[in-house]
């Protein structure tokens, strides 16, 4: 249906040139704008922002602090309901589902990573690598034997009987990867995933991000560095806002 | 929810009540007392109206019982009867005339009461000395150890035989074998017939005190014996009264009868007797009442116990309500997770009624315990029916329920985005 059409701000739209036919396109967004009224005062946290993100494409989103990339960015995982536009996922219209829906598509297709890691302090490492597929109604087994395996991915195998205060920020970021692996979602979210971390932690988390990209996961990054927005293969620059620029960087996957 | 899953909520819930195990403890022992009062209560109630109802059932619930009551506008004439006996009560003729009038009596009991000492070689022991009839053993149930009841025949004679009580028979004879002994009532010479089975100890109604202390005679021989005059001393003083018969005892054939037969007794009495010196009872409206009673016990207890577990589960609620408000980037991630709010819903609820539930089962062994401590130290009837712990069990996982909804519920409606941003 409206996949078909050309995108409203396509002049420098790449994307079926970069990434193959449009079917593979994972996210849109139409005009898509969310206001917060507080009494006189409104907020244009979001205004008329399009945007086209395919399958396997690295995304990053910059801006300065209050320019709204958090705010997108939790549109775009379906945290939060934009109040104007419209938001196309996987070729689903998100605006028209409910709390349920939402949730269901939360659990099953974003993985989350946030700048304060956001690991359950009372829980153990394998028992928050567990969390999403608790919601998911799978089989206590499987859940198991998927941490293991995302916790070895990370590197913190080891580590899985710990609890979160006995482990380093990067170790924490680590976990948190790991967990938005666990439901093998189609898009992986990181809202200044390294914002808490040392250089050389950060550098790390971010070789970890580009080897996930290698294989195959569409990952969006909200960050507030030009140099670690430069690892994307896209960037977006958000001011008030309002899309400012574009820039497709030489760096295309595949 | 599948089974697996609402078993990992519940272990969820234990493991987010075990973090804060003072706090899960104080919150539980609202419901604790609560539900420990309840059963503790209603056990202490119960056992009290199950010996009223014992006590009534005693008296017969076929059963009609008519006294000698002294009348009470006595007090003016008090001091010119100093020397006169004063009449009043039950005659022999009211006994006659509810025996002949009403169709639906059986038998009628007269009774005859008249205090005397006893004297068994160098014994003596105060009594009742009860003028009776044969009927008597039937209508009041009583049992003998030994020997036999008055007879018929002993009634037409007016024989000088006795048949006496358990604790008398202890008294007088010890060891020896009362039967055929000759005792001294007064000044009169009985001989022992029949000795009375000891009662059964809770029962401490009249006529349980009678086959313990009482002495029966015949009627007849209680009068041509004793006299009309009836001379009590007591403390120094003396009170002389002509009193023709102290209770009589009517039974009805019926169960059906017997509140009809209560009525028409209470009408012919009153015709009878114009001066109000008797009182009929009728076991069967005291067993009513009782249960009457009862009903409003059990409402006023009701009321104490669901205040008390209101508090509770107000404690609770304030608990839970905190609980929330301190988890709520929690819920944030796990909303981020996918949880639907069914789940955070499900994930508080649990946490709440595991924690009614727990303090419930503590309640319920204190419950217990209490009613069993309280029989021990002192000679309280207590019946814990098992529908109690049943009871409170339900009542309290209901607490937990209705005062884990709200904070659940408060739980679930906030926005993921502000819940995440929550410090
Ligand atoms: N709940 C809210 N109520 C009102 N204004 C908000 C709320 N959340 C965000 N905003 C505003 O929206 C704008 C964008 O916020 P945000 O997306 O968090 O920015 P960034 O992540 O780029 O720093 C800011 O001006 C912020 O103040
Ligand atoms: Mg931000």
């Amino acid at each position: 249906m409206e996949t078909e059409t050309i995108h409203p701000h396509s002049e420098i739209q790449p994307s079926t040139k970069m990434s193959g036919p449009a079917d593979d396109e994972l996210v849109r967004l139409d005009r898509v704008e969310r206001i917060y009224k507080m009494g006189d005062n409104v907020v244009r946290a979001l205004d008329g922002v399009d945007i086209s993100i395919h399958k396997g494409q690295y995304w990053s989103i910059i801006g300065r602090s209050g320019s709204g990339k958090s705010t997108l960015l939790n549109v775009l995982g379906c945290l939060d309901r934009p109040t104007g536009g419209t938001y196309f996922l996987g070729g689903t219209n998100v605006n028209q589902l409910d709390d349920d829906a939402l949730s269901e598509i939360r659990g099953q297709r974003i993985g989350f990573i946030f700048q304060s890691f956001n690991l359950i302090p009372q829980l153990t490492v394998l028992e928050n690598l567990e969390v999403p597929l608790f919601y998911q109604e799978s089989e206590p087994g499987v859940a198991k034997e998927r941490a293991e395996r995302f916790a070895d991915r990370v590197g913190l195998k080891d580590r899985l009987h710990h609890r979160p205060n006995e482990l380093s920020g990067g170790q924490q970021q680590r976990v948190a990867i790991a967990r938005a692996l666990m439901n093998e979602p189609l898009i992986l979210l990181a809202d200044e995933a390294t914002g808490n971390l040392d250089s050389k932690t950060e550098k790390e988390i971010l070789t970890l991000l580009d080897e996930l990209h290698q294989e195959g996961m569409t990952i969006i990054m909200v960050t507030h560095s030009d140099k670690v927005a430069d690892r994307a293969g896209h960037k977006l620059e958000l001011r008030d806002g309002k899309v400012l620029k574009i820039t497709h960087l030489d760096r295309s996957p595949l | 929810m599948h089974r697996g899953s609402m078993i990992r909520t519940i272990r969820l819930g234990f493991k987010s009540l075990m973090l804060h195990k003072l706090r899960s403890a104080l919150t539980m022992l609202g419901i604790l007392f609560g539900v420990s009062s309840v059963i503790a209560m209603l056990s202490i109630g119960e056992g009290a109206s199950y010996e009223a109802q014992e006590r009534i059932k005693a008296l017969g619930s076929n059963n009609i019982i008519l006294e000698s009551r002294k009348p009470p506008d006595q007090n003016t004439q008090q001091e010119q009867s100093a020397w006169t006996a004063q009449e009043y009560g039950l005659t022999y003729q009211d006994a006659e005339l509810i025996a002949d009038t009403l169709p639906a009596v059986k038998v009628v009991i007269p009774i005859r009461e008249i205090p005397k000492r006893v004297r068994y070689s160098e014994t003596i022991v105060p009594t009742i000395v009860l003028g009776t009839v044969p009927g008597y053993s039937e209508v009041t149930g009583v049992q003998l150890k030994e020997g036999r009841f008055l007879t018929r025949i002993d009634l037409q004679r007016k024989r000088n035989v006795a048949v006496i009580g358990s604790e008398i028979a202890r008294k007088l004879f010890r060891l020896t074998n009362p039967i055929d002994k000759n005792i001294r009532i007064g000044k009169e010479i009985f001989r022992v017939i029949g000795q009375l089975a000891e009662p059964e100890r809770g029962n401490t109604g009249k006529s349980a005190d009678r086959m313990r202390q009482g002495i029966f005679v015949p009627l007849t021989a209680a009068i041509s014996f004793f006299g009309e005059l009836i001379v009590k001393t007591s403390a120094g003083s003396r009170e002389m009264e002509r009193v023709q018969l102290h209770r009589i005892k009517v039974q009805v054939l019926g169960n059906e009868e017997v509140l009809g037969t209560g009525a028409a007794i209470r009408k012919i009495m009153a015709d009878q007797h114009k001066k109000k010196d008797f009182a009929v009872i009728v076991p069967l409206e005291l067993l009513r009442q009782a249960e009457d009673t009862k009903r409003i016990f059990n409402i006023v207890l009701g009321s104490i116990a669901g205040i008390s577990l209101l508090v509770g589960g107000i404690g609770i609620m304030n608990v839970m309500l905190a609980t929330v408000t301190e988890r709520t980037r929690e819920i944030g991630i796990r909303r981020a997770l996918g949880a639907k709010q069914r789940h955070i819903i499900a994930q508080f609820l649990v946490e709440t009624v595991v924690l009614s539930c727990m303090g419930g089962i503590l309640g319920i062994l204190l419950g217990i315990t209490i009613p069993a401590v309280v029989e021990w130290y002192s000679n309280i009837t207590t019946i814990v029916s098992p529908t109690f712990p049943i009871l409170a069990f339900g009542i309290s996982a209901g607490v937990g329920i209705l005062f884990g909804l709200y904070p659940a519920w408060r739980a679930a409606q906030m926005d993921p985005v502000e819940a995440l941003r929550h410090e």
